[in-house]
């Protein structure tokens, strides 16, 4: 069969869709469980062991269990937008693994403002916590879908700052043209992060705060806000949204892997460059996601704008002019654009 | 029919019926969702161009900025929208007015409108499509541009200081934080150990 033309091309785009679909989804049921059992560690308890071999299979069982519970819909509940926002959520997060690269050529849609396309995304994730808030038509989840759209577009900002630094050393928005960029000869000294070191950790907390995760998770802050945007959620749609967040928050580790980390590229260079190092950094980065989860205590959603808009906002948008300034006069390391050519 | 021209008349029609339903809907919230699949149609139409990054940007800026605010706008904001709508009657010679004349100028523009040369040129000048239309873009706001460009720059800052001075007061009687003394707290300092002895009080 042809698969470059009509009916082959299409049958081939959905073939590959849904190989990332089914692959991300398979990995995430196995990293939800890594999180629990890393976080159980730290609490020394045992976490889940019941549901298969040492409990790999629990996250399966959750799956089923929600898929089999009723769906609840408040009674004054907008009904359309209400399962609209888990809907939005679940299919935006998977939305943006379309422009990944996995590998050299590994990718679904090599897009030219590939960056720029998984910005976007990131943004619209607002819409489905604020709908989702909104639509429930109950103060809880509404005071939590205000309090979690101000933090994630607070957030927002300061990543877009830390990526237009990278983009400034690249010359280029395509995340492929990004992770070539890094590729040198000093190994794992070329990549992004030595030169653009302080913005590795910014763009790790506002990753978090990004994602909702802990020590920002104030939207759903168990204590005060019950479950934030999602009290009247049950079954499939929470699951949904549960999904979501997590897809997101495996979708930032791969970022950072691929902005920061050289992707797929090999730490040493008498090693070969494969999948499997941008799959060890994932995993290495969702090990820290956890770790934080587990160690840091929730800050005070004060103290979360504060350190967005008067700590991370300036030390961002100040790095953009340095990373600009020594791009222009040619400090090595910085201005890749110019010995690569790409 | 070519795959384009589908995918246009798709892209069309989201953004005519979903605008048509941003006036329609009774209920604001409504509206604004209706208002952010018509930007979706819009950046659909913008990437069948070739302009991605504009479809793109119309993303960011104004489905992930501006509507945002709107949304919060009315879902926070207490506005009788019957009130509101009211007038309808009554303002839909204007609104009708305003569309003619814009209907009059696109027609206008595809019918015998022959623009003077000047402007052919700098319209042209943009168009290299040996290279990806962010860089086009980039080379022609910071090289012909520059001076527009950074002017908008300036006036959008001037907006942006404007609104927080007039929103930004000073209350006396509110208590502030100090973030810093609250950072420099220690526990030698804020702590202070007491032994009681059973059966009194401190």
């Amino acid at each position: 069969m042809d698969f470059s033309t009509g009916i082959g091309l299409i049958l081939l785009i959905v073939g590959q869709c849904l190989l990332i679909t089914v692959s991300v989804l398979l990995c995430l049921a196995f990293l939800m469980y890594a999180d629990r059992k890393i976080w159980a560690a730290v609490q020394m308890r045992k976490g889940p062991n019941v549901v298969g071999v040492f409990g790999l299979l629990q996250s399966f069982a959750d799956f089923l269990k929600y898929v089999f519970k009723e769906i609840v819909i408040p009674a004054g509940a907008d009904k359309v937008v209400f399962i609209l926002a888990p809907l939005i959520t679940f299919v935006l997060s998977l939305v943006a693994w379309s422009v990944i690269p996995f590998n050299s050529g590994w990718v679904l849609t090599d897009l030219n403002v590939g960056i720029l396309f998984i910005f976007a995304v990131a943004g619209l994730e607002v819409y489905g916590v604020i709908m989702g808030g909104w639509a429930s038509n109950s103060k809880y989840p509404f005071l939590g879908s205000l309090r979690s759209a101000a933090q994630m577009i607070s957030y927002e900002v300061s990543i877009g700052f830390i990526l237009v630094g990278i983009l400034i050393s690249t010359g280029s928005l395509n995340l492929t043209k990004i992770v070539m960029a890094q590729d040198g000869s000093y190994g794992l000294f070329s990549w992004y992060w030595l030169p653009h070191f302080p913005m590795v950790i910014l763009f790790f907390i506002s990753a978090l705060a990004e994602t909702n995760r802990p020590p920002f998770d104030l939207p759903e802050a168990e204590a005060e806000l019950v479950a934030g945007f999602q009290v009247e959620y049950s079954s499939t749609p929470f699951l949904l949204f549960m999904i979501g967040e997590l897809m997101t928050v495996v979708l930032m580790c791969t970022l950072t892997a691929i902005l920061f980390f050289g992707g797929w590229l090999s730490p040493v260079p008498f090693l070969p460059d494969g999948v499997f190092w941008l799959v060890l950094k994932v995993l290495f980065f969702f090990f820290l996601f956890a770790m934080v989860k587990a160690i840091v205590p929730r800050f005070r959603y004060d103290q979360l704008m504060r350190l967005g808009w008067k700590v991370f906002l300036p030390l961002s948008l100040g790095w953009v002019v340095v990373v600009a300034t020594l791009a222009q006069f040619d400090f090595p390391g910085y201005a890749r654009w110019a010995i690569e050519g790409v | 029919m070519q795959a384009s021209g589908v995918i246009f008349y798709f892209f069309s029609f989201i953004v005519v019926f979903s605008a048509t339903l941003v006036v329609v809907s009774r209920n604001p919230v409504h509206s604004v969702l209706w208002l952010i699949l018509t930007f979706f149609g819009a950046s659909g139409l913008f990437i069948l161009l070739g302009a991605e990054f504009l479809a793109l940007m119309l993303m960011i800026v104004y489905v992930g900025a501006v509507a945002v605010l709107f949304m919060f706008v009315v879902m926070m904001l207490n506005i009788n929208f019957r009130d509101l709508k009211s007038g309808f009657t009554r303002y839909l010679p204007v609104g009708l007015l305003i569309g003619l004349v814009l209907f009059v100028e696109l027609s206008l523009i595809f019918g015998d409108w022959i623009p003077i040369n000047f402007m052919n040129g700098s319209i042209q000048k943009a168009v290299d499509l040996e290279l990806e239309n962010t860089k086009q873009l980039g080379r022609v706001l910071y090289t012909d541009y520059i001076l527009y460009f950074q002017l908008a720059g300036i006036i959008l800052l001037i907006a942006m200081i404007g609104a927080i001075v007039l929103t930004h007061q000073r209350k006396r009687a509110v208590k502030r934080q100090d973030v810093l003394t609250q950072m420099y707290r220690d526990p030698e300092r804020s702590i202070e150990l007491k032994d009681i002895k059973p059966g009194q009080g401190l």
